[in-house]
């Protein structure tokens, strides 16, 4: 249930293109498993698979047609109510400000801060070396490591009204970050959490910019900008649009503001997983609370596809299609 | 570092220069420029990065925190807190329970699917890996923590840590598998061939020949679902609400949101052993399979 494998999902590339080692050693079925013997054994995975992964995205379409609640009546005996709570959510002005806050949300925290932040901080250490690199590297990672509930409580120490450090170091004394400024706060925490991602995956990118390209700007005396523009970006092409789109998935999916603001104050900062959660847990209202997963899952289902298209697109020019693979995952032994 | 450019071009531009050297004058200085954002820009990253962690390095070794960053005292007593309260220690064990729960049943499930998978052309087989993978990406945690809130509700495995075994194993396995096909694939045959020629069975070849070969990737594997596990919040916080049973990722979060003071003392400390485990596993991992699987490890 966490979003990592669309990483794979691009290493694959698809149906079509199997991965490397595959074309080597052709199945050959040498333990003499047989079709009922691999059924066999595949299927356990699937059935938990089945279980707790299909099963629930289906069943939300079920659910979100009824009025299931939480406690009460409804709980024990929910009834049909068919698009009632579709309508219902249309209708609910709180349902596209929370949409509103995740568009700005995905967009400030993921693509432009965490893509540009990740890719400024590659470039700036791709030459660099020893301990500098190593301190920056160590402390973006360890932000992106450590576990979201300590991390975002560090966040509340950093912004808290009084004893924070924040307003220590700027002078602003009293000013509750959390509730005055809650969406640039969530946005902030977001980009500090999640840089890395981008930065190793550019990091690895840059690596690969073949350096001859790069000598021969240089030789035409072409200055940094000119060679990001005309060399690099070119190059990493492919790794942009799978790191974009990853980016896309996973702010789109966070929970961790949750820790920080909890959707507050008044619901100022309630990206729709948190407006999820708050709808359904303490809210009660199951069935309202599935009606509005369903339309995330489509979302996500739009995103993934989106990319997908994109990617297929990108396949057919083998010059690229090789960028990816690289990025993706090639060996794995 | 950041003038070793100025001085070779100012000698350049005493003397009477040709024409190219003249020209070069401009890049140079824009060169020191850049240089020199570039380290300002480096020392403001610092910040920005150091300065929530660098809470978590000083406030467990201080006598008497507070949410500001301060120089520690260095005191180990904070951490005689954890055994102090009713549910820290606990709470280890729950994530404990956990994560090597899921390992388990990710390993034994996934190294038999991964094994008939790798070895048997099943019709349609990288067409469902591919669905499954892709599901797991769009079937995430949040979206679909409705329904199953209610399934788990169902079958009546709330406050369980079976429930969140479950759940996170099924969200898993799709991406273990694939790794772990990736692994089975590049083992070779021929042994196999040969311990069936002295009639073992498929699973005694799995469990004797291939399990022993594929250790590495089984090994990156159970490191990958403990990073997954350690961390997880939204799961557990959805499906145990007993405070005995909780992870301590689900307490850590009690810990500051409770009513009344939280006790940085004991928050700190625990904070800080919480968070060891899971930075040392993955630089340890990030040591021996470098970038690839970074974007594996943690979501």
């Amino acid at each position: 249930m966490t979003a990592e494998p669309a990483e794979q999902v691009l290493a694959g590339g698809g149906p079509g293109r199997r991965p490397r080692r595959a074309r080597r050693g052709a199945a050959e079925d040498v333990a003499g498993l047989g079709f009922l013997g691999a059924g066999a054994f595949v299927a356990p995975a699937l059935a938990l698979i089945g279980l707790f992964l299909v099963f629930p995205a289906l069943w939300t379409i079920y659910l979100g047609m009824t009025d299931y609640r939480l406690t009460g009546l409804q709980a024990v005996d929910p009834t049909f109510v068919g698009l009632d709570n579709y309508e219902r959510i249309l209708g609910d002005p709180s349902f596209w400000r929370s949409l509103r806050l995740t568009l700005v949300f995905v967009l400030l925290s993921g693509i432009v801060g965490q893509s540009l932040l990740g890719f400024a901080i590659a470039w700036a250490l791709r030459r660099l070396s020893g301990w500098l690199k190593g301190i920056v590297e160590t402390l973006v990672l360890a932000a992106w490591v450590i576990p979201a509930s300590v991390s975002s409580f560090l966040w509340i120490a950093l912004l808290d009204r009084r004893g924070g450090t924040l307003n220590a170091l700027l002078g602003t004394e009293g000013t509750a970050w959390l509730i005055e400024h809650p969406m640039p706060s969530i946005i902030i925490f977001n980009i500090w959490v999640g840089t890395a991602f981008s930065m190793l995956l550019f990091s690895s990118a840059l690596a690969a910019v073949p350096p001859s390209q790069l000598e021969s700007a240089r030789m035409a005396g072409a200055g940094g900008w000119a060679q990001l523009r005309d060399v690099v970006i070119p190059n990493i092409r492919g790794h942009i649009l799978t790191n974009t789109l990853l980016i896309t998935l996973w702010t789109f999916n966070t929970f961790t503001p949750y820790l920080v603001t909890a959707g507050g104050p008044n619901g100022a900062s309630e990206i729709l997983a948190v407006y999820i959660y708050n709808t359904a847990i303490p809210g009660g209202q199951l069935g309202v609370g599935a009606a509005i997963s369903l339309i995330m899952l489509l979302i996500n289902l739009v995103i993934a596809l989106g990319y997908l298209r994109v990617g297929r697109a990108r396949a057919a020019r083998p010059a690229e299609a090789t960028a990816v693979e690289t990025a993706g995952g090639g060996e794995t032994a | 570092m950041t003038t070793s450019g100025t001085p070779e071009a100012a000698t350049r531009a005493d003397r009477p220069a040709p024409l190219p050297a003249r020209v070069a004058r401009a890049p140079r200085a824009r060169h020191f420029v850049s240089r020199v954002l570039t380290v300002l820009g480096l020392a403001l990253l610092l910040v920005f990065f150091g300065l929530p962690l660098a809470w978590l390095a000083t406030a467990p070794f201080t006598s008497a925190p507070t949410l500001a960053v301060g120089w520690p005292d260095w005191t180990l007593d904070n951490f005689a807190r954890i055994g102090e309260n009713r549910y820290a220690v606990g709470s280890f064990v729950n994530s404990a329970i956990i994560g090597f729960g899921t390992c388990a049943v990710v390993l034994v499930l996934g190294a038999f699917a991964s094994y008939a998978l790798s070895r048997v052309r099943i019709p349609g087989r990288d067409g469902l890996l591919y669905a499954l993978l892709l599901l797991s990406s769009i079937v995430t945690g949040t979206a679909a923590m409705v329904p199953t809130f209610q399934l788990i509700t169902l079958l009546g495995l709330i406050d369980t840590h079976l429930a969140v075994v479950l759940v996170i194993s099924g969200g898993t396995l799709p991406t273990v598998i694939f790794i772990l096909k990736d692994f089975m694939d590049s083992i070779p045959r021929s042994y196999e061939e040969s311990a069936r020629l002295y009639g073992a069975k498929p699973w005694q070849i799995l469990r004797d020949v291939v399990v022993p070969i594929a250790r590495p990737g089984l090994a990156f594997v159970a490191v990958w679902t403990l990073v997954q596990v350690w961390g997880n919040f939204l799961v557990p916080y959805l499906l145990i609400r007993r405070t005995q049973q909780q992870p301590a990722a689900v307490l850590m979060y009690t810990f500051y949101t409770e009513a009344g003071q939280a006790d940085l003392r004991l928050l700190s400390a625990f904070a800080l052993i919480f968070s060891v485990p899971i930075i040392v596993m993955y630089f340890l991992v990030n040591r021996r399979y470098g970038f690839r699987f970074h974007g594996g490890i943690k979501s």
